[in-house]
């Protein structure tokens, strides 16, 4: 399906309507928006602003209007989830709110899943660009909503909902609360679909959609959600979180309109933007050095024996190349020329979404402070080439699992951003990347004892190992890269919704965390057991699976894989009953088997789609570790030491990884290392390294010969003619690259 | 702040302590002076006497030399002209089999064998230092992780001379 037809017909609109415009000075938001386009795209300045008057002559009024209206939208976030009864919300914080300017330019958000920021400047530029103002119309106490990707999201359940606010008849802002469901319907249970492979897969769509008015939400509307969720209470509260928060920041920013006055506020708001873009351009002169940066990532999908639909029914592997240009103007350009074109499967990810992990990324590595806001995307060039993977501008497709494209492309970012702040001599500032959060379990199941249907869609997933840095170790299983404020959840607020699948574990998982002179983050591992339930349903996505979709930085080596596990028809209730060992974990792997019997399964895939689970079956997951920075042999024996016996890694590992050897004595946890047989075991590492290693050249000749010959994998045939067939630059680069001709490809 | 040269040369060796990383490293304002008393420290630590012009990565350097810009190791070894890719110039193992993984990362944790994803070890040829290694799918080009602009950087954004050309 291509994109709808346009119907509207921008440059003979007619705008004489019965009612005036709801713009500033007698525009209509529309004109406000291309003369804001127009005025930034000639002086390279936000709305063409020449300085930041304001700032500069009232610097507290300014800077407290800015904390004031901060303070507001945090303030609304903390009380706003309370509402809400789905711990994804209320416990785990995946809630945000911000405002906008009426072109809808974000001028400052909460705490929380910040990635959103852009995405919902996104879906208010379309209601301008549709003519909302003078078709569906914009009053004070309207409520719109959103979740459709191509219009502005990260991916289906997450959902927007968007109140204009009004001054003396004209929008003077727009705030956006967004939250993350529990379910959104769909052809699975689960928030991030994996069987999904078209947009008709997926399930609720919003596609900014007026949803309410006078302040009140339509009955139809509520209607048509709570009938097309699994879980309609969680939706009821999570749209009444939204909406309270929204609704506390108009009367916030109503308060400091009274205060300041509306001119003041309007300058404020242009001027907070544009301080954003300056800060960004500056920290980059500040932080960063002038060039050209390179990364590629890559996401494995191993669908050939899994996948439901017979279009996914393939092993693919998509190409996600990151070239950043810093230039000497302090400027950065972001270019995924090479990116992978679009599939059957639901990592498509809209030019969106993946603004907003740019937007994400840049705010915790060069902008976590200052004004951060829509300034900062406005000072990067990006390119998401139109009809890849990263920008489809098909809404046909499946946009349920975006983060399987969007999370590795910024490990990418981050490592060419990362090595910016090494040659700059900012080392503290370094970041390897992070481990991905695939999500470890979903599904659902009715709970017997209350015969209700309970959601499995634990967001443990937001604690992951984050890369090294160049100074010290990744942060162990505490980092999500879309929620700087990450947190994996108490067991026991989980087993609150999660009712028939109580936990038997969680611990941390050894050798996960990326090898290197400073290590990444641990993972970690859980267990569950299916209890007192019927027609339970689970799943598993978790990336890196069967390859790997990022690499460490400067010698430093990727985080572990992950794998699947799972046991069926167990003697847990014997064991029980025996007072017998039970699976606490699966470390080093097949422990889990040594304390479970029944028909245990296992996979290298690290996902499996939704299989049908038994009371009594048990279900394992695991959080990948960071990558790793630098040499491993640099690493210091004593940090060695430390990591066996914290249980980052075995000491099997450190033995043949590190170089280091010793007796651990797992009752006291003391690794004592033997030193003449440490240093042998470096010397024999060193030597291996001189025996094993290659000239370049013969490197080179072999891997061309094998690629000459197509004897590359399947999967990788597939990436690379994928991007033979929409980008004749990297095909070319490709091909002169490994010096084959001009009509080389693998489909012979 | 103010640069501190001895808290730079404890932030390289990596024996700052978190107390002071957190306090005085990692907030803002960052020292304006990091780079070139990076780059100073840097310059005592190396094996040769040519001008470091930027850190490319732990242990490789772009340099100017009378034969103009090069990268070099730690140890001195040189790998080409700045222009090329040094990746070109190192010794490489390839490990791909599982055998090879399993050196590494755990049974299970390593990456499925038909997807024939390689880690590509680059070493120095003189120390034998690690000095990257690409996670990558057999067939991938060797890309070139960095090319700096070392005459944008001191002319433009520093505004003097690159030690090279002093």
């Amino acid at each position: 399906m291509s994109k709808p037809a346009d119907t509207s017909d921008r440059t003979e609109r007619n705008f004489e309507q019965v009612d005036p415009p709801i713009g500033w000075d007698g525009q209509t938001l529309y004109e406000m928006l291309e003369q804001s386009e127009r005025q930034t795209e000639e002086t390279g300045r936000y709305c063409g602003l020449d300085e930041l008057e304001m700032k500069a002559e009232e610097p507290f009024e300014y800077e407290q209007l800015f904390s004031q209206l901060r303070g507001a939208l945090v303030s609304a976030r903390e009380t706003a989830l309370h509402v809400s009864a789905s711990p994804i919300v209320r416990e785990i914080g995946e809630l945000c709110f911000q405002v906008y300017t009426p072109e809808g330019d974000c001028v400052a958000l909460s705490t929380g899943i910040i990635v959103h920021v852009h995405t919902g400047s996104l879906a208010i530029k379309y209601m301008i660009e549709e003519d909302y103002e003078h078709d569906r119309g914009i009053q004070p106490g309207d409520i719109f909503c959103n979740n459709d990707n191509d219009l502005g999201n990260v991916h289906t359940t997450d959902v927007h909902t968007i109140v204009p606010i009004f001054e003396d008849g004209e929008l003077i802002a727009w705030v956006d609360g967004v939250t993350h469901q529990v379910d959104i319907g769909g052809m699975t249970r689960g928030h991030d679909q994996l069987a999904s492979t078209t947009r008709f897969e997926d399930g609720l769509y919003a596609t900014c959609e007026k949803i309410g008015e006078n302040d009140k939400i339509y009955q139809d509307w509520r209607d048509r959600c709570q009938r097309s969720v699994r879980t309609p209470m969680y939706w009821d509260l999570d749209e009444k979180c939204r909406l309270a928060g929204c609704h506390m920041i108009r009367e916030a920013i109503k308060e400091m309109v009274d205060d300041v006055g509306a001119d003041r506020f309007k300058q404020f708001m242009r001027e907070a933007v544009e301080e954003g873009r300056q800060t960004l351009h500056s920290r980059v002169e500040e932080r960063l050095f002038p060039g050209t940066y390179r990364d590629s990532s890559f996401m494995p999908v191993p669908f050939e024996d899994e996948a439901w639909k017979p279009q996914a029914k393939q092993d693919m592997l998509n190409h996600l190349p990151v070239e950043v240009e810093i230039d000497a103007d302090g400027g950065i350009e972001f270019d995924m020329e090479g990116a992978s074109p679009p599939g059957p499967h639901a990592y498509n990810c809209a030019e969106g979404a993946m603004e907003g992990g740019l937007w994400v990324s840049l705010t915790q590595c060069l902008l976590h402070d200052g004004k951060v806001n829509d300034g900062s995307y406005l000072a990067v060039d990006t390119n998401y080439p139109e009809g890849s993977i990263v920008n489809p501008q098909d809404p046909s497709l499946s946009y349920h699992t975006s983060w399987g494209s969007l999370m590795p492309t910024y490990n990418a970012f981050w490592k060419n951003v990362s090595r910016g702040f090494f040659a700059r001599g900012f080392r503290e500032e370094v970041v390897t990347g992070y481990s991905e959060t695939g999500d470890p379990l979903q599904g659902g199941g009715k709970y017997e004892v209350t015969d209700e249907y309970f959601p499995v869609s634990p967001f443990e997933h937001s604690c992951q190992g984050l890369g090294a840095s160049a100074v010290r170790d990744g942060l162990d299983h505490g980092y999500a890269m879309w929620n700087p404020e990450s947190d994996m959840g108490d067991v026991e607020e989980w087993e609150l919704i999660e009712w028939g699948l109580p936990f038997l574990a969680r611990q941390m998982k050894p050798d996960t965390a990326g090898h290197g002179k400073y290590r990444g983050g641990s993972g970690w591992e859980g267990i569950r057991m299916v209890n007192n339930s019927a027609d339970v349903s689970l799943y598993k996505h978790v990336v890196p699976g069967v390859g790997f979709t990022t690499s460490g930085m400067s010698g430093g080596y990727p985080n572990a894989t992950n794998y699947s596990l799972r046991a069926h028809d167990t003697d847990i209730q014997e064991r029980f009953e025996n007072r017998d060992p039970y699976p606490v974990g699966d470390s080093p792997s097949g422990e889990f088997d040594e304390h479970i019997d029944g028909d245990i399964r296992r996979s290298e895939k690290g996902l499996y789609f939704p299989e049908e689970y038994e009371n009594y079956d048990l279900v394992h997951y695991q959080m990948g570790g960071g990558p790793g920075y630098g040499d491993p042999l640099d690493r210091p024996v004593e940090k060695i030491k430390e990591d066996v016996e914290e249980g980052i890694y075995t000491p099997e590992t450190v033995e043949s990884v590190y170089g280091v050897v010793g007796e651990f004595d797992e009752d006291d946890r003391e690794f004592t290392v033997d030193e003449d047989a440490t240093e042998r075991a470096r010397d024999r590492l060193m030597e291996e390294r001189r025996e094993e290693a290659v000239d370049y050249e013969e490197f080179y000749e072999s891997e061309r010969e094998r690629v000459s010959e197509g004897d590359v994998s399947e999967p990788a045939q597939w990436m690379y003619e994928g991007v033979f067939d929409i980008s004749e630059e990297w095909a070319e680069s490709f091909r002169d690259f490994w010096e084959l001709p001009a009509e080389f490809t693998f489909e012979e | 702040m103010s640069t501190d040269t001895t808290q730079i040369e404890k932030l390289i060796d990596g024996e700052l302590s978190w107390e002071e990383l957190r306090n005085d490293v990692l907030p803002d304002p960052k020292d304006p002076d990091r780079f070139e008393t990076t780059r100073q420290i840097l310059q005592e630590k190396v094996e040769f006497d040519e001008p470091i012009l930027v850190p490319l990565n732990d242990h490789l350097f772009a340099v100017g030399t009378e034969d103009g810009r090069v990268v070099k190791g730690e140890c001195g070894h040189e790998f080409g002209p700045l222009a090329d890719n040094w990746k070109e110039y190192c010794k490489v193992r390839v490990r791909e089999d599982e055998s090879e993984m399993r050196e590494l990362y755990p049974e299970n944790m390593t990456p499925e064998p038909d997807w024939q994803f390689q880690l590509r070890e680059f070493f120095c040829p003189e120390c034998f230092t690690l000095i990257d290694v690409d996670a990558v799918p057999a067939g991938y080009p060797v890309l070139k992780p960095f090319d700096p602009d070392i005459d944008a950087f001191y002319e433009e954004w520093e505004d003097r001379t690159p030690p090279d050309r002093e």
